[in-house]
């Protein structure tokens, strides 16, 4: 077993304080009667719940990939063997799952499945009689579908045998599942474990638990499609460089997601705070605060975000003593761009707290705690806050897919994640000149569209049953 | 109405303000000139003769809020702060970095960007609401149903793709336009058409379910049941009542970005190879020319302000009960 050096980068920290404010938000709401409610409406919604599920998935692959470590280097002869070397690259749990798909790489680009090379090259072809020819043809590829050695007609029969097992696999994974769902909700409701399968199916009460289930087969199926071949072949092809274009979709999730994620917690407690102050104490405060947030607003959002990022790069670029790893500039980098995202987008968040609190603040008991001398703070935190969880929480489902979306736009346009860093932004902007190639190399763009439409689709989709069940005036 | 119309200009002065101290705050405190010199310098030609000539060709030599050493209101002046961020009210941007003042490109590139941007916005706005009051006729049938799932897929796709798939389906499969460029005179049209096919295109998601809910929202007001009671029919009410009401919400959010239409739109010109507004603003970012920057940042919040006064002024118009105090 090598030993391996733990790594908390920045980016890390943030995602795991995100997974325990989640925890700990769960937690709370879970005692607030009102939130319960509506969080279970939100449960029994089949469309919400299946977004959910997906949306879990994609925080399951964000969350393994951001375990990070530096793995031992072998000992050399001549090194001190009780201090063991680390190696300079910081790698991830996911990056170790995935090992082989990141250390096999292809000169350049290849299709997807293929067992030949993209371009034709001079290759020395050994003929049966035993005599060498040189002729221009594809070359074999270095590790797709090298097992198969001269038999290369048998790729397809094999592919379709590697998917067929995996997906015998997956099909023996989602009934075991299922049964643990079938046994939880058994054992939640005192009953058999048959009538509770029967249940989950009909679902007429709780929890969509068939959605779920659904969603969940769903995405073992093309999990087992993938993961299948992708062992001996490039299930999604490779990239100019010849990295595997699967990886780098894996990858780019755990980048989406912090941009999405990260950067509530820079617009949560600057549009809670100053809304709530602004609509709560009114006067020179509010004056004060509606003055920043109509300033900052009257500058276009990607002009606002240009000139931050913009300056960011010069202090990056002139203080290279900053920063001992690639990774780590390239992470910072990532962080300062949910922190500048954050600052220009709680603008729009602050104004519907204040809105909302000024209505609050007159009504019968906020005027009844001040009359019995109740501190200001204790009226927000007691009275006012509960009030306005609801736009909070619609406010933030809504965000996420805006900000998946705003960064790859910002990556192509030069101002957002690192070059180095692996997202959606980067993967779309390296394979957009390649549509012009012949034949046409599309599966690096397909397979960042695809992915970032999954996570796009389902975070609306959620955020619409959030809102639904949220939202009072909709009841 | 004039009278307010002027009380809002003057409100504008301080916000126009705050904008100008953000943008120095962030060009000039953030980094110092010397850290810009070394950036667009690059590593190898940095001395500091180099950093003080680049200094004094772009007039970044100055101290940054008060010259002690220049005499009476040169003091004031002769600084970096009055002659790059103050002087922006008059309409004095500057230079590029490639010496060409920029108040004249922008004057110059503003009519390929109003070519591209008018248009999209007309027909856009033409096409969501017609959409949208479609969809609001057909209430909980399945078109409606599987219109809104076709809105939250559409809204759900990113807008590169809307671009990068339509110039390779039109232009690269099928060569009915050419894939990019431009042309100033009549001929330009051929190369307006796709992008203002696709800038429709990938608005229609979001909006078009937006103007929905609006339009839903005033279905269900006694108005309109009151409009149904005596006799009117379905299409009187949807367009003499309905469509008229849910303007109100609609012109909120759609006069404020009229002004902004000015600035072009960053991706499609730059996809398209629009000498626009747009692409002069992405390319100065990858060129990393700071004027420009700068300068457009400060025309985009006058233009938006425009935009806040012109959606004031036009509820009156649409909504009689409106008055200005």
């Amino acid at each position: 077993m090598m030993a391996i050096q733990p790594v908390l980068l920045w980016s890390d920290l943030c995602i795991w304080l995100l997974v325990l404010a989640a925890v700990g938000a769960a937690w709370w709401s879970s005692r607030q009667p009102p939130l319960r409610a509506a969080w279970s409406r939100v449960a029994r919604n089949r469309v919400g719940m299946a977004s959910a599920t997906l949306l879990a998935v994609f925080v399951l692959i964000g969350l393994a990939d951001s375990l990070h470590y530096r793995p031992q280097l072998p000992p050399k002869s001549g090194d001190d063997p009780a201090k063991p070397v680390y190696a300079i690259e910081v790698l991830s749990a996911l990056d170790a799952l995935l090992m082989p798909l990141r250390t096999k790489v292809e000169k350049t680009y290849s299709e997807p499945l293929a067992t030949r090379a993209y371009a034709k090259e001079m290759i020395e072809i050994r003929e049966a009689d035993g005599t060498v020819r040189k002729a221009r043809e594809y070359p074999r590829l270095r590790h797709g579908g090298t097992h198969l050695a001269a038999d290369e007609a048998r790729a397809v029969s094999d592919i379709a045998l590697r998917c067929a097992l995996a997906l015998a696999v997956g099909a023996v994974l989602w009934t075991a599942l299922a049964l643990l769902f079938a046994w939880r909700v058994a054992r939640g409701r005192g009953i058999a474990i048959a009538i509770a399968w029967r249940q989950i199916w009909r679902h007429q009460e709780g929890p969509a638990w068939n959605a779920v289930l659904l969603t969940l087969a769903a995405v073992i199926a093309l999990a087992a499609l993938i993961a299948g071949p992708a062992g001996a072949y490039h299930v999604f092809g490779t990239d100019k460089v010849g990295q595997d274009v699967l990886y780098q979709v894996l990858k780019s999730i755990r980048t989406a997601l912090v941009i999405g994620l990260v950067t509530t917690l820079v617009t949560l407690p600057l549009a809670v705070v100053l809304g709530i102050v602004a609509g709560y104490f009114r006067g020179w405060v509010d004056d004060l605060i509606q003055y920043l947030y109509t300033t900052l607003n009257s500058i276009p959002g990607v002009l606002l975000i240009a000139a931050a990022v913009l300056m960011m790069q010069v202090l990056i670029d002139t203080h290279p003593q900053w920063f001992s790893t690639a990774a780590e500039r390239a992470d910072l980098r990532l962080l300062a761009l949910c922190f500048i995202l954050g600052l220009t987008s709680w603008t729009g968040l602050a104004r519907l707290l204040r809105g909302e609190v000024l209505k609050l603040r007159e009504l019968e008991y906020v005027q009844a705690a001040q009359a019995f001398g109740v501190s200001d703070l204790r009226i927000i935190a007691r009275h006012l806050l509960p009030n306005l969880m609801h736009i909070v929480i619609i406010a933030l489902v809504m965000d996420f897919s805006g900000l998946v979306l705003a960064e790859a736009v910002l990556s192509y346009v030069g101002i957002g994640v690192d070059p180095t860093m692996i997202s959606f932004g980067t993967m779309i902007n390296n394979a957009r000149m390649e549509l012009g190639r012949e034949p046409v190399v599309w599966w690096s763009l397909v397979a960042a569209f695809a992915f970032m439409f999954a996570m796009v689709l389902a975070a609306n989709l959620l955020a619409d049953a959030v809102r639904d069940a949220f939202d009072p005036r909709m009841a | 109405m004039l009278a307010y119309i002027l009380r809002r200009l003057l409100y504008a002065i301080p916000i126009l303000v705050g904008v100008n101290l953000i943008t120095f705050a962030l060009f000039f405190v953030v980094n110092t000139p010397d850290d810009m010199a070394r950036m667009q310098l690059g590593v190898k030609r940095v001395t500091p003769e180099a950093i003080e000539k680049w200094k004094a060709e772009r007039g970044y030599d100055k101290p940054l809020l008060w010259n002690v050493e220049a005499a009476g209101a040169g003091k004031a002046t002769e600084t970096i702060f009055f002659q790059k961020s103050a002087l922006m009210f008059a309409g004095d941007f500057g230079r590029a970095e490639d010496g060409r003042d920029i108040a004249r490109e922008i004057r110059t590139r503003m009519v390929p960007s109003l070519a591209i941007a008018l248009p999209t916005f007309l027909l856009g706005l033409l096409v969501t609401v017609s959409f949208a009051l479609l969809l609001a006729f057909f209430r909980a049938t399945a078109f409606d149903f599987w219109g809104v799932v076709a809105c939250v897929a559409m809204m759900s796709i990113s807008g590169l793709f809307y671009i990068i798939g339509g110039q390779y389906l039109f232009s690269k499969m099928f060569r009915l336009v050419p894939i990019s460029g431009y042309s100033g005179d009549l001929d330009a049209w051929r190369f307006l058409l796709l992008p203002v096919l696709i800038g429709v295109v990938s608005g229609i998601g979001s909006s078009a379910r937006w103007y929905r809910t609006i339009f839903l929202e005033e279905i269900g007001k006694d108005y309109v049941r009151t409009a149904r009671a005596k006799g009117l029919t379905d299409l009187k009410v949807m367009f003499g009542h309905v469509l008229r009401n849910a303007m109100i919400p609609i012109l909120t959010g759609v006069v404020v970005v009229i002004p902004l239409l000015f600035m072009g739109s960053l991706l499609t010109e730059s996809f398209f190879g629009i000498p626009g507004l747009g692409s002069y603003t992405i390319d100065a970012i990858n060129a990393q020319d700071f004027a420009v920057v700068r300068a457009m940042v400060f025309i985009g919040s006058v233009l938006y302000i425009i935009g806040l006064i012109l959606t004031d002024i036009s509820y009156t118009l649409v909504d009689p009960r409106i008055r200005f105090e």
